[in-house]
């Protein structure tokens, strides 16, 4: 698309990466003066990394931004609020402790003989807040308001100072239905006043309520972007969790899944994060698990692994009864779980490859039966080896280590205590394509050695290849169960997008 | 009533209520005569703490205030002793030494990302010892012209007398109070208190702002210590020490939060007049051990902290059901 006149704000092939990744590839992106544009993406997209090269939050590694036809370069999200753009995140950047007038004029009260006009500031911010339908003692403390409150002073102040485009990161996550429409009609407001909006959520039924366009990102790169009332609810769909590789993968060794199952899970739950839900996995089975961010994954495996304790049913092994009622009580009936975010909860980054592979292990033998050195040599050698992590020797820092080398070593560590029903939440996320294949292949090996694998993730044609049944979640909880011939990405894709037309009706 | 009031308010009751209890028992303790000794003897603290809040409220502490006052102290008898400066020039000299001294701190705080529990300690062990550099003794000040300043009081009616040194801690209070609540730079305390990386990314300037709120401690500090020698006529490089904690003491009895970011600057003047209180009433009661003093104290911080939990507490609830 060509930069038209009427573009407030465009970014021409956005360039971005980390060590190891390459966050952005290219992305264009152009924003209409008053237009309500969301920018979707699964996690990793890529749409926080473009959002904070926009605010200067990151400097970009390629591209330009045009802002008004002129070409800007802010250095830091307080530069770019001085160039127009103002950001609103989901954890609201004010500060709580201070009055609402305060933050909505901290740093440029208004001044009488050197003293701060507290009069004079408050009947402004009243006036400001008047313009957003809302009736404040703006001399109380914001804490004292609701988030969607906060919300609204934070978009006020972002308005104010901006006036020209104001970005929106997930600011509903947190609002319930009544807050997103008061919002909704401050959002329609400022498009109307001629703003551009950028709207990030990951709330579908949302991004059709109130937006104008859509830009999809997928793996740091630009998948496209469409008229909202011209794009089907699946097609959406289809272009977050992406298709390209839309071969038809083979439906896995579906005889591989036969017998008795092992682990029964009858009517188990928590309250507030996952319904209740019933789950049978055989030995030599990778059960896929698939759904929007958000839809409940994590919840499942946290639950299943005792790390949010289950409120309702019952977990058997072998027909046998146990309590997993913590990740202890878990990983002593041989359950392993290599988490999301591998950064704040899988690895240790000071201490060595070596002591993050015997961590789990060392840990359910108790901190008094220590594994002797020479088998902590043993265990990560032989892990190392077998996973081909790559690094310089055993001892160094793990933090050191790509992503996809630390994504092995956490499994290694897991594996290190030869687990018998494992689960992984998006193992292959910002790693590699190489890194990515192995870690592929190594989940069909372990599979083919018994072990029952509970597989988490947002690649679509990653599960088909290896799952051998796949359990779509939708609004935290379990709606469809693919088997078979059934394992397809087209038929994982519909049920997703089913569920979410079926909510928005 | 809003909640930002309640520690301040939970304060003024304490005080209120433990005055009436001693007036009760001793009704001497009503005369202005006392009233008067409250200010004269607590004027150094009540300064010190006034500087003292400002850093709480930022979200920081220091701990360099006692012997900043000890330094201030012998600095100024060793300087009257041994040269013909005139007092007041010695006092503007050892002033900007204090504000250099606290300004210094800030800067090392905010530009290495230290703790400021760790640089105040510091410096705390370095003014201490600067001040036993310059005397190991207890030098008493002869100079004519502290007679004349202690000379200058206000005659309350009832024979009470607001003195030179407990009319400036009034003084210090009220500017204390306008700077907190009237000025930019206030605002950036409290928002400091708030949260530093918020408060950077709406645009607070964090590194002046720091710089100033240790400068403004060390600053008053040393005005502390100048009221502490023509209070005590001397200076001693032992003098002074645990100041500082009857300062943090005296801000948190006021209802200033721990963590920062909430309080009043006044709500510390009636944490001093508490302990103040809480002092006079076990010297005229003449059995009591003045040890009582500390336990007293001990409690009612222990009590204020568990209130300021308590409000938090309260106000999460608050938030959610709104």
């Amino acid at each position: 698309m060509q930069a038209s006149s009427d573009n407030i704000l465009s970014a021409v092939r956005i360039d971005k990466g980390f060590p190891g990744t390459k966050a952005l590839d290219k992305v264009d992106f152009h924003l209409q003066r008053g237009e309500v544009h969301a920018l979707l993406g699964e996690n990793g997209a890529g749409k926080s990394t473009l959002i904070k090269c926009l605010t200067g939050a990151y400097r970009r590694d390629g591209g330009s931004i045009l802002l008004d036809g002129v070409e800007v370069d802010p250095r830091d999200t307080f530069d770019a609020q001085r160039l127009g753009i103002g950001t609103v995140y989901q954890e609201v950047n004010l500060l709580p402790n201070l009055s609402v007038a305060e933050n909505l004029f901290l740093g440029r009260q208004p001044r009488r003989f050197g003293m701060v006009d507290i009069r004079a500031m408050n009947r402004k911010a009243r006036e400001l807040l008047s313009e957003y339908e809302l009736e404040l003692d703006v001399t109380r403390a914001l804490a004292s308001y609701s988030v969607a409150i906060q919300q609204v002073v934070a978009i006020a102040r972002a308005v104010d100072l901006s006036g020209k485009v104001l970005i929106l990161d997930e600011p509903t996550a947190s609002l319930d239905a009544h807050e997103v429409a008061l919002l909704f009609r401050i959002v329609r407001r400022l498009k109307a006043r001629g703003l551009g909006i950028i709207f990030i959520t990951h709330f579908l039924e949302q991004v059709y309520e109130i937006s104008d366009r859509i830009t999809v990102l997928r793996n740091g790169r630009l998948v496209g972007t469409r008229n909202t009332a011209d794009l089907a609810r699946r097609d959406l769909v289809a272009m977050m969790i992406g298709r390209e590789l839309a071969a038809e993968i083979h439906a896995v060794h579906a005889n591989a899944a036969e017998g008795e199952p092992r682990y029964r899970f009858r009517n188990y739950g928590r309250r507030g994060r996952i319904d209740p839900f019933d789950l049978n996995v055989r030995g030599g089975e990778v059960v896929g698990i698939a759904g929007l961010l958000g839809s409940g994954r994590t919840e499942t495996a946290e639950v299943l692994f005792g790390a949010h304790r289950a409120d309702s049913g019952t977990a058997e092994i072998d027909g046998r009864r146990v309590e997993l009622s913590s990740p202890r009580a878990a990983i002593r009936q041989k359950f392993g779980f290599c988490p999301e975010d591998r950064k704040t909860d899988g690895i240790v980054g000071d201490l060595s490859v070596r002591e993050n592979i015997v961590l789990a292990l060392q840990a359910r033998r108790g901190w008094t039966r220590p594994i002797s050195r020479a088998e902590q040599n043993r265990l990560a050698d032989l892990y190392i080896r077998a996973l081909d992590i790559r690094t310089a020797d055993r001892e160094k820092p793990i933090k050191l280590l790509s992503g996809g080398n630390q994504q092995k070593a956490i499994l290694a560590r897991w594996l290190a205590t030869e687990p018998e029903f494992l689960i992984l939440d998006e193992p292959t996320r910002g790693i590699d394509v190489g890194a990515h294949a192995e870690i592929v292949r190594l989940i069909e090996s372990l599979r083919e050695k018994g072990m029952s694998l509970i597989v988490i993730s947002s690649e679509i044609e990653e599960l088909v290849a290896y799952s051998t049944r796949v359990i779509v979640l939708r609004d935290r909880a379990h709606v469809a169960e693919l088997g078979g011939e059934r394992i397809t990405a087209h038929q994982i894709v519909e049920a997703i997008a089913a569920a979410n037309e079926r909510r928005a009706s | 009533m809003k909640q930002k009031y309640l520690p301040l308010t939970a304060t003024i009751l304490i005080f209120v209520l433990s005055y009436a209890l001693c007036a009760a028992q001793y009704p001497n303790i009503l005369s202005t005569r006392v009233i008067g000794n409250l200010l004269t003897d607590n004027a150094f603290l009540g300064i010190a703490a006034v500087g003292m809040t400002f850093v709480i409220l930022s979200g920081g502490i220091d701990l360099s205030v006692g012997s900043v006052i000890a330094f201030t102290g012998v600095f100024l008898a060793v300087v009257l002793e041994h040269t013909s400066m005139h007092p007041l020039a010695a006092f503007a000299l050892v002033l900007a030494i204090t504000t250099l001294f606290g300004a210094l701190m800030g800067v090392i705080i905010h530009y290495l990302e230290m703790p400021a529990f760790i640089v105040t300690l510091a410096g705390m062990f370095l003014a201490r010892g600067m001040a036993f550099v310059l005397s190991i003794d207890s030098i008493p000040i002869k100079h004519p012209f502290y007679a004349t300043l202690k000379g200058f009081y206000y005659k309350l009616p009832g024979g009470g007398r607001i003195t030179l040194i407990g009319g400036l801690m009034l003084l210090v209070f009220a500017v204390g109070i306008l700077i907190a609540h009237r000025t930019r730079f206030g605002t950036n305390v409290y928002a400091l208190g708030g949260g530093t990386a918020t408060a950077k990314l709406m645009g607070v300037p964090i590194a002046s702002t720091t710089v100033k709120i240790y400068a403004l401690s060390g600053l008053l500090a040393g005005l502390s210590g100048i009221v502490f020698s023509l209070y005590t006529s001397a200076g001693y490089s032992l003098a002074a020490v645990g100041v500082e904690l009857d300062a943090i003491t005296a801000v948190v009895i006021g209802g200033t939060l721990l963590t920062g970011g909430s309080g009043f600057v006044a709500g510390t003047l009636v944490g001093i007049f508490i302990q103040g209180l809480i002092q006079t009433y076990i010297t005229f009661d003449g059995s009591l051990s003045s040890w009582w003093t500390k336990i007293l104290i001990g409690a009612l911080l222990f009590a204020f902290i568990l209130l300021q939990k308590g409000i938090i507490h309260l106000s999460r609830d608050d938030r959610q059901r709104a």
